[in-house]
Order: C-alpha cells, then structure tokens, then sequence
C-alpha cells in the first residue's frame, strides 16, 4: 500500500519538479544578457583573476622593498617537485638570512604548499596567468629583491 | 504510390521527350535530391542551433569566433570531419563496422521521404505511413547494436546492449501513442491526420480532445526523446561513463554519419509531432478574419518548418535541462509509467471519439 502512494506521489511530484528546472533554463535562455563565462582576449584590459586564483608563487614585499622570510626553508621541504631552493646566508651580525630565493616557474604545478606552510606568511599566488615564454631562462626567478636582508 | 512533387522537370519530359519513361527516373532522382536536402541542409543549421541553446542556457555565448556569431563554425566542423581519415581500430569486424553508419541513415531518411512538409511537398504519399514509421524506427536500433557489437570495445558493447534494451521497451509506447493518433484521426497517412486538422488553432488535435490531446502531445513528446536517444534518454551515449557509447570507435565520415543521423531523426520525430498535434503544414490560424488573412499569405513550408523547429527546439530545452537517469529508472519509467498511461490513453481515445466528445 505505501508503494502505491509513493508511485502516485512521485506521479504528482516529478512533473512540478521538471517543470521547476524549466523555469530556470528557460529564464536564462530568454535572458542572454546575463553571461558568465569571461570572454578572454577581447576582455583583456579589464580581465581580473578571482582572490584565489593560483598564479606563480611571489614573495611579498612592503614599499621599503622588505620581506619577512627568514629563509627557515620549510617552503623548499614541502615543495613536491623541488621548484624551489631557498639560499640562506649571514648578514654581518652573523644572523642567518636569507640569501637568494630561487624559484622555477616550469616545474611548479601551483598547488600553493609553499603558501600554506610558510609560518611567517610571506609567500602569496600572484594573479598573472599570461606566463608562457619560448625562452627557458625565462621561468628561473629570484624571488626576492635585495640580497641578504631580514 | 505516387510521387507528390509536382516537378515541371519530369510534366516536360514524359510530354515533349521522345523518351516518356524517362520521368520516371527523374522524378526519383529529384526526391532523392529533396530527401537529402532537407536531411543534410539541416543538420548544420541544427547543430549551430544546439550550441547556442545550449551555450544561453548555461549563461555562455557561445560559438563568437568564425563569422557573425560564429555561423561559419559548424561549416568548418563539418569540413574538419569529412577530411580526417577513416580508421578502424585492431580487431573490428570491418565489413559490420562500416554497415552500421550505413544502416543508421537509411531509416531518418525513408522517414523524410513519408513527411509532408507543405500541400505539395511530400515526396511519397503512403496510406500506411504510420505502421511504415513504426517498422523503419527498428532500423536505428539495429544500427546501434551493430556499430557496438562490432566496434571491439566493451563500452560500445554496453552501450548498445543498454541502447537496445530502451529502444525496445520505448518503441512499444511509441506505437501506442502513434496508433492513437491514428485512431482519434481515423486515417494512417498523414496527409489525412494534416486534414482532419483542417481549421482554426482549435483544430488542431492537441486542443481540439480536450485534455487527452494535451496529455498525449506531452507523452509523445517524453517518449520520442527517449526514441532519438537524447538527454534525459542518452543511455546509449552516456558520455560520462561509457566516453561516447557506440560510436567511440568510429572517426571521419563514419562518425559524421552516426552524428547526421541523430539530427535527421530530430527532424523526422519533430515533425511527426507537429503532424500528429500541431496541424502540419497548416497555418495557425485564430478565428479572426482580420489577422488569419495574413497568416495565411506565409508559405504551408515556412509554417511546417516553423513547428518543427519550435519542437527541436524544445527537445533541446530538455536536453540542456534533465539530468540522466539510471538504466533501471529509465525502464521503469517506462513499464510502469508511460505504457499503462499511454494504454489509458488509448482506451479513453476510443471513448472520446465514440461518445464525440471532440471540440
């Protein structure tokens, strides 16, 4: 007996909710103004990358050109395919910093584990994705911008 | 059998010409060209139409890039799978795997040559048109089995093992719906179903049974998608799980021809709905003599075309917006649904037209 009022339920029920999907495509179909997708070459001036878009990895840096890196290397440890090798060195009070931030931009997948681990927060996705290049040169990067400071 | 095209071609040849047999011929080739020009002039057409509806239904755009709005972009498709090269992979049973695409676009095109497009654009007038649908509709599900039985691959098997399975138990509810409207008409040719609609918008049998000629529309509607294997019915393809089905061996022409197919088969079973339902050729006329003496100026072609694509289009409409269901869910939407309603169906048909109850 429950079976027979749930097929006459679903009976009811099936068409109102088809008819609940219609509404919805039909709506966007007779609305074509309303586009999701970015049109990319044309739109390039004014294209910008959602907050979390994983673009290569960038260093962060103040005005004053300072980053907080203390070149710990936890960063270089948990980078799956070894794009990254943080050179440390000595500043004149004999305090370990760092020293050259190298980072190679053709093996990096952009998985973010550098991000994540880095305890001091210095590391950041940057947003530009129009990176291919025919020169390999290129894609090997020092990420920061003065050496042997921190 | 006669051939409607009423051809000037084949009128001077059989008067003026020392040769009169010679019209027979002709006349042949000249419905031969009219098949094929509906057929494979649409598919194009068809094909834009299904990117773009579906591109507005997902809020994208789109084909933008080749011409106005991307017009040329299936042009070009086309032009890219007629020139790639024809391959069978190891193992394929060569003589099978090249008959399927063959055999599954004899059945769309026999099914166009029975449709009347306008009054005199109808290329074989038959007075058993409906069964003759009803025996050439099992064509496509051969070809299906074919091509996957003899592709080698065991997802093509699977699909047309489960593609066979729904064409069957679907066909039986087809021809049930087919037969009623053959009954509430009282003719099997078309021609005749056209006439009995002869009339206002009121004419038209989806209006003029009340209730059952709007149920049936629906039904026939439901069961002619799940006929052309389309979205919500694409068991046979199911991209998701079995890559493309029974053609994911096939490349080229031979896959064009699989693809060609589905679009004529859309075209056949649209117009068969605006047959049976929607008047045919005949204009949709209101009543009103002031707006009907316009309406009736546009060509019966122009009319019948526009009915046809109106129902593509809303086979399109569903397929962009259903989800697929499972193979069981699918049968038993048929076995316990749509043939006891649409033997309901018939049964209260039969007393409609008895007791004339009819608008």
């Amino acid at each position: 007996m429950m079976t027979v009022s749930k097929y006459f339920h679903a009976v009811v029920t099936g068409p109102i909710s088809l008819l609940k999907g219609m509404s919805v495509t039909l709506k966007y179909f007779f609305n074509p103004k309303k586009i999701v997708t970015e049109q990319y070459p044309e739109n390039r001036a004014t294209l910008k990358m959602h907050e979390r878009f994983r673009g290569r990895v960038e260093l962060i840096h103040n005005e004053q050109n300072m980053h907080t890196c203390t070149a710990c290397g936890i960063c270089e440890k948990n980078c799956p395919n070894n794009s990254i090798n943080v050179l440390s060195t000595k500043n004149i009070a004999g305090k370990k910093v760092l020293g050259k931030y190298l980072y190679r931009m053709d093996t990096c997948t952009q998985c973010g584990f550098c991000v994540e681990s880095c305890p001091f927060g210095c590391l950041k996705m940057a947003h530009d994705f129009e990176m291919s290049s025919a020169d390999k040169q290129v894609f090997n990067m020092t990420l920061n911008k003065t050496e042997g400071q921190g | 059998m006669t051939f409607g095209i009423p051809n000037f071609i084949g009128e001077i040849v059989r008067d003026y010409s020392p040769w009169p047999e010679l019209a027979l011929g002709i006349n042949v080739i000249l419905a031969v060209c009219a098949v094929l020009a509906v057929g494979i002039g649409s598919a194009p057409i068809l094909i834009y139409m299904e990117r773009k509806v579906c591109a507005h239904v997902q809020c994208r755009l789109g084909p933008m890039r080749l011409g106005w709005h991307g017009i040329l972009q299936t042009v070009a498709d086309v032009l890219k799978l007629l020139f790639k090269e024809v391959y069978s992979p190891k193992g394929v049973d060569t003589i099978m795997y090249y008959l399927a695409p063959m055999i599954s676009l004899t059945a769309p095109f026999f099914t166009l040559a029975l449709i009347p497009f306008g009054a005199q654009w109808q290329v074989i007038n038959l007075d058993f048109a409906v069964p003759a649908i009803i025996a050439i509709n099992g064509l496509g599900l051969f070809a299906i089995l074919l091509g996957g039985w003899a592709s080698n691959n065991k997802y093509s098997l699977l699909s047309a093992l489960r593609s066979g399975a729904q064409m069957i138990s679907y066909e039986v509810s087809f021809a049930v719906i087919m037969l009623f409207v053959v009954m509430i008409s009282g003719s099997a040719s078309l021609n005749d179903i056209i006439a009995t609609q002869t009339g206002t918008i009121f004419n038209w049998w989806i209006i003029k049974l009340p209730v059952l000629g709007f149920v049936g529309f629906i039904m026939f509607m439901c069961i002619s998608t799940a006929e052309l294997n389309r979205a919500p019915f694409d068991i046979a393809e199911a991209e998701q799980e079995l890559t493309a089905g029974f053609h994911t061996e096939y490349t080229g022409t031979a896959f064009a021809m699989f693809y060609l197919t589905e679009y004529i088969n859309m075209i056949g079973a649209a117009a068969l709905g605006s047959i049976f339902f929607l008047g045919g050729w005949q204009a949709p006329l209101i009543g009103v003599a002031a707006v009907d003496q316009y309406l009736l100026m546009v060509p019966d072609l122009v009319w019948m075309f526009a009915k046809i694509y109106f129902l593509i289009w809303l086979y399109m409409m569903f397929r962009w917006t259903w989800l697929r269901p499972r193979i069981d869910q699918l049968m038993s939407f048929e076995w316990k649904f749509l043939l006891p309603l649409s033997l309901i169906l018939l049964a209260m048909g039969a007393v409609f037209t008895a007791m004339g109850w009819v608008l």
